[in-house]
């Protein structure tokens, strides 16, 4: 809502506050002022003149040489605009004016020819364009002829203007008229508030002999009242009424369109003028529409209704999309002559509906939408019916046609001091409440600390005492609300096992080079498809979509992090930053249901993606470019970090390098993976070698303790030895090792691999492994034959199970 | 052979004060201490003496052995630290080469800011809670006195799933549910971080994707003034004491009365710039007194309970706190971007 505070000065006294300094208090008292506008406080020295002549440029066709009297003198400007005519008065920019953007006018010469200043128009004179009446878009601003010559003709277009532009909260709607804010104003400031006169003389023809209403739906349409204008004459409405649309942001069109605009402006009503002759009947019909009925509303598009859109109707066909907009058919026109004016109240529900369903958003549908104050309706029409007489030359019928069935009682709400006062933490007086309720110009019965409010309409967002609470405060000003902290019993506040475990993580992939990402949950139907866990995927048999979105990009939930990580990857890639390691907590959606109906299941994964070169040492000649073992040894330590152990075993994964993906299972069941991912989908994303893994870590907060328990330090010592095998080149070492552990006895303390070997020293298809084993025993100090019995034991089953050699 | 011995032990002297290697040493201790070497040779003579000067004698050329020996040594180690000094004088690097870069990681920004925010409020006896991101329209909407066909709700602005499903557009469910789980018969404090979601076009100041912090604590009579206190100190602590702050009346279906909080713009001190659009306060939260309506429907009964909530949004702070442009940033994963934060907490 744009408010021009020249307009609101008619209703209350702001002389002695600036616009700055009363945005501010607006804003603190509960309706943010977003910004305060001055339609050209850089210009000057732009005054009315009068064309004396006006004749074509000797040496050029477009162009007018006009001798304008400003006054005190008389200019020559020569003038562009294809309007201009001798005898009009004009807005003139002297020499030495200013205008909006710091344009600034020069004597200067045209096509030899000496002008003297410039003729405006309302876009140089910093109107927006489509605010300016239609009639003068194309040309320069002509004044009513009883205008003043020489006078400011930015204070006469109102360009002196502040406008403050509020951002209302839905529950204000009664801000969004003059009258409602002059209502806030008056609170603030605490200065009386005017009305505007509502008196109108009526002629002597009855209302009644032209029209009838019937209202099939009062639930709907609990109101209607029908006032019917003769002897319209239409024509520009006055100069002011104009400024005040313009200011508002709403383009001219004639006076009847004007005056209607206006008072809906003014009352926060909306109104609608029909051409009587052209409603084509003499009653009106209030009622849904038909399935499938069609009419051609004032934009001239033709829309096709539902039962829950309500029309007016002539008895026959749709005039108006009720509360929305106007049909065609029954349009103000310059041969209107007969107004036949609505001022009705529509539900909220009825007009969202059809505002919806047409995409037709209005300023009277905003206003219907959120509920107009009852006791209005019929006060903006006899104000809408007096300036129509005023300005549009017409004669108002005696008697308003109406249906009325609508509750205009105010809403009763009870506070009391002490209840105020402990809700807030103040002690505020009841003369105080009292002198806040006076000051909003609330009626209330008061016995003693008690009150009893009677709401007046116009403030629909007040029904409960909370709401009360509410007014009393931003009156009395949220400012001077002490500071206190609360009294209820302290607790301890805190991360739980799981929250400090999630930390824990994230730190240990920072310290382990990775740097979080966080990527979209939402990506495209293919991408949902790729790269997931199997664990995942056996459970989800689709990944979940939305019913409606915006675009295919964000249409579907993640299943697996890793498609929007790689393209975050290869985000970079494409600006140079080629080595990127990231890693991202987040989670993925699965719903075991084909026909989403249930919430899918929301599991939390720890994912990462590495490429690139891991460590660069150029002067060194030092390189090493990401692999798997990279991406595992990461993995590990996490395990390790968290005190579990895993296996991974050999996977098949869409997306990933068949030969290169292992699976991880904690406890015999799998809770991700890690490899590489495919060279074809790699060259998709344009990524070059790139390695992942994608972790379960809700299984792994379950099996973890957070608490670390002490293990003793073993005060015996440990003997190593060395066993070096070699086997078939498909065995796989992680299987050795497994058989080590076990063939090996409880005294194997670790068992790592310190050698791979492959080449020219051995029988082709073999590979040769050697690991080093650890023997440890915590309870006394380890004998040789101890060690040497499970050695025998070990080589005995490598032997056996993958027909391993020693090595000789 | 008093005297020779004298001799020898001066002459054996000198040559080691003018010894200047190792090697010169080690001839000195063969030429005078060897087995071939003068003493040795004095000492074997001394069958020709009395019996009495024997033991004399005798004494005296060890003396003279240790003299040596003991010069020898000393400086011995004299050559050696030199030779020492002199071979690390030789290995000498440029120690101004870059050294052999480790690989660190750090938090994403969002992180950061949400975990600072997440320890302040601890520190004020909050707890933490989590919820779904997927939620059912009752507790996204309708526990939050939001009832079917609210203006607020409409299903422009909202990701749905199903008609009873759609990812929430506030973490305030979190709220809802924690209440439903407390039953109606204990205090709740708590704060719940998350990501949210909306039927935005990206651009500069909007996301589709973002996160949400909010909190909620209802207790017997909470005041509109413990609000005021709570916040004041977490903004004060968030964005540094020298910060004013005020509240201003606002409107959340979910509060009555509902409140904004605005800090006083860093940019210009509180005297108006283009960031704070000229008003010198930026608005960082919104908040209020829970509506008695979402006590009662999560089972507290407003006459004997009721509280305050807030809710912020950590990609305007990082915002405002950093100056960070455009919120797309967040997202795009941009590692120029995700740097520069790293060393920001
Ligand atoms: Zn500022």
């Amino acid at each position: 809502m744009f408010v021009s505070l020249n307009w609101l000065r008619n209703y209350v006294d702001i002389e002695n506050i600036t616009p700055e300094e009363l945005a501010e208090k607006i804003t603190k008292t509960g309706i943010e002022v977003e910004g305060i506008e001055y339609i050209a406080d850089q210009s000057s020295n732009v005054v009315v003149g009068f064309v004396n002549e006006c004749e074509k440029h000797p040496n050029a066709d477009k162009l007018n040489l006009c001798q304008v009297d400003v006054g005190d003198e008389v200019l020559q400007i020569i003038c562009g605009a294809p309007n201009i005519a001798q005898g009009q008065k004009v807005a003139v920019a002297k020499p030495g004016a200013v205008l909006p953007g710091n344009f600034k006018i020069k004597k200067a010469k045209l096509r030899g020819v000496e002008s003297n200043g410039m003729i405006c128009s309302l876009q140089e004179l910093g109107i927006e364009e489509k605010y300016v009446p239609k009639d003068v878009a194309e040309g320069i601003f002509v004044f009513p002829e009883e205008s003043e010559v020489g006078v400011n003709a930015l204070q006469l277009l109102n360009l002196d203007d502040a406008i403050l532009e509020l951002g209302l909260t839905p529950n204000r709607s009664d801000a969004l008229s003059m009258l409602g804010v002059a209502y806030e104003v008056s609170a603030i400031l605490d200065v009386p508030i005017r009305l505007p006169e509502e008196g109108v003389e009526t002629g002597t023809e009855k209302a009644s002999d032209y029209v009838s209403i019937k209202v099939e739906d009062p639930d709907l349409n609990p109101y209607y009242g029908a006032f019917v204008v003769k002897d319209i004459q239409i024509g520009p409405s006055p100069l002011w009424i104009r400024n005040y649309l313009m200011a508002a942001g709403i383009r001219p069109i004639n006076n009847v369109v004007d005056i209607t605009n206006y008072v809906l402006l003014e009352y926060g009503q909306p109104l609608h003028a029909f051409d009587f002759d052209q409603f084509g009947s003499k009653e009106i019909v209030v009622r849904r529409a038909h399935d499938g009925e069609k009419m051609i509303t004032l934009d001239d598009e033709e829309r096709t209704l539902k039962s829950d859109h309500l029309v007016i109707t002539n008895g026959q066909q749709p005039t108006a999309l009720a509360g929305v907009m106007g049909g065609a058919n029954s349009e103000v026109s310059d041969q209107t002559t007969t107004v036949l004016l609505e001022a009705a109240y529509f539900a909220p529900s009825a007009v969202r509906t059809s505002s919806k369903d047409h995409g037709l958003r209005s300023e009277s549908s905003t206003r219907f939408e959120k509920g107009v104050d009852p006791n209005r309706v019929k006060r903006a029409g006899l104000r809408a019916a007096q300036l129509l007489t005023k300005y549009a030359n017409g004669t108002l019928l005696s008697g308003i046609v109406e249906f009325d069935q609508l509750d205009k009682s105010e809403v009763e709400v009870n506070i009391q001091t002490n209840k105020i006062n402990n809700r807030l933490g103040t002690e505020i007086s009841k003369e105080t409440i009292a002198d806040i309720l006076r000051k909003l110009n609330f009626n209330y019965d008061q016995d003693g600390d008690d009150f009893t409010i009677h709401v007046p309409t116009r403030r629909q967002d007040i029904t409960i005492f909370e709401d009360m609470i509410e007014e009393v405060a931003r009156i009395y000003g949220y400012d001077n609300l002490p500071y206190t902290l609360p009294q209820g019993a302290s607790q301890a506040g805190g991360l739980t096992n799981q929250q400090q475990l999630k930390r824990n993580v994230k730190n240990y992939f920072e310290s382990a080079g990775l740097m979080e990402a966080i990527t979209y949950s939402l990506t495209t139907k293919q991408r949902a498809n790729l790269l997931i866990s199997p664990e995942i995927k056996s459970k989800a048999e689709v990944p979940v979509a939305l019913a409606m979105p915006m675009s295919e990009e964000h249409s579907t939930l993640r299943l697996s992090i890793l498609p929007e990580m790689l393209d975050s990857l290869a985000y970079n890639i494409a600006r140079k930053q080629p080595n990127l390691g990231y890693y991202e907590v987040g989670t993925v959606f699965v719903s075991e249901q084909k026909i989403v109906t249930e919430q899918p299941e929301e599991k939390l994964r720890a994912t990462g993606a590495v490429t690139g070169e891991w460590i660069s040492h150029p002067w060194q000649q030092e390189k090493r470019v990401v692999d798997f073992f990279l991406v595992k040894g990461i993995v590990e330590g996490l395990f390790r970090k968290l005190n579990l152990s895993v296996e991974y075993k050999q996977v098949k994964i869409d997306g990933m390098h068949p030969g290169r993906t292992a699976q991880i299972y904690l406890q015999e069941r799998p809770i991700g993976f890690l490899g590489q991912v495919h060279p074809k989908l790699q060259k998709d994303y344009d990524l070059k070698d790139t390695y992942v893994f994608d972790i379960d870590l809700d299984y792994i907060f379950e099996l973890h303790d957070i608490e670390p328990s002490f293990l003793k330090i073993p005060r015996y010592p440990s003997i190593s030895r060395d066993i070096a095998l070699v086997v078939k080149e498909e065995v796989y070492a992680g299987a050795i090792q497994s058989t080590i552990e076990e063939a090996g006895g409880s005294l194997v303390k670790e068992v790592q691999v310190f050698d791979v070997y492959q080449g020219e020293h051995l029988a082709k298809g073999t590979k040769s492994i050697a690991f080093n084993i650890l023997y440890l025993d915590p309870e006394k100090t380890l004998k040789d034959e101890e060690v040497e019995k499970s050695y025998q034991a070990i080589l005995s089953a490598v032997q056996d199970v993958h027909q391993a050699e020693l090595r000789g | 052979m008093k005297e020779r011995l004298k001799e020898l032990q001066l002459e054996a002297l000198e040559r080691v004060e003018k010894a200047s290697t190792l090697s010169d040493l080690q001839d000195i201790r063969v030429a005078y201490l060897g087995k071939k070497g003068p003493i040795t040779e004095v000492l074997r003579g001394m069958g020709k003496l009395s019996q009495e000067e024997r033991p004399i004698i005798g004494e005296l050329a060890n003396k003279v052995r240790e003299g040596i020996a003991n010069e020898l040594d000393v400086k011995k180690a004299k050559l050696e630290a030199k030779e020492l000094d002199k071979k690390l004088e030789q290995e000498t690097i440029d120690i101004t080469l870059p050294g052999r870069p480790v690989q660190v990681g750090g938090p994403h920004l969002l992180t950061s800011i949400v975990q600072e925010i997440e320890d302040l409020f601890i520190g004020m006896g909050f707890e933490i809670r989590e919820g779904p991101e997927v939620e059912t329209d009752y507790y996204n909407f309708e526990a939050l006195n939001l009832p079917k066909g609210h203006p607020a709700r409409d299903m422009q602005d909202s990701f749905y799933i199903t008609e009873d499903l759609l990812l929430r557009t506030h973490t305030s469910p979190v709220q809802a549910r924690t209440m439903g789980e407390y039953k109606g018969s204990q205090p709740v404090k708590m704060i719940c971080p998350g990501k949210v979601y909306r039927r935005d076009t990206d651009d500069a100041t909007h996301s589709h994707q973002f996160t949400q912090v909010e909190g909620l604590y209802v207790d017997k009579d909470v005041r509109m003034s413990d609000l005021k206190g709570v916040l004041n100190s977490f903004a004060k602590q968030l964005f540094g004491e020298d910060r004013e702050i005020r509240l201003r009346p606002s409107f959340f279906p979910f509060t009555e009365p509902s409140v904004e909080m605005d800090i006083s713009c860093k940019v210009c001190n509180g005297k108006g710039c283009s960031v704070c659009k000229r008003t010198g306060w930026i608005e960082i939260l919104g908040g209020g007194m829970v509506h008695p309506r979402v006590l009662e429907l999560a089972g507290y009964d407003p006459k004997v309970y009721n509280g305050f909530a807030f809710g912020m949004g950590p990609e305007r702070i990082a915002m405002l706190k950093y100056g960070v442009d455009d919120i797309r940033h967040f997202y795009a994963n941009d590692v120029r971007f995700l740097k520069q934060y790293h060393k920001a907490e």
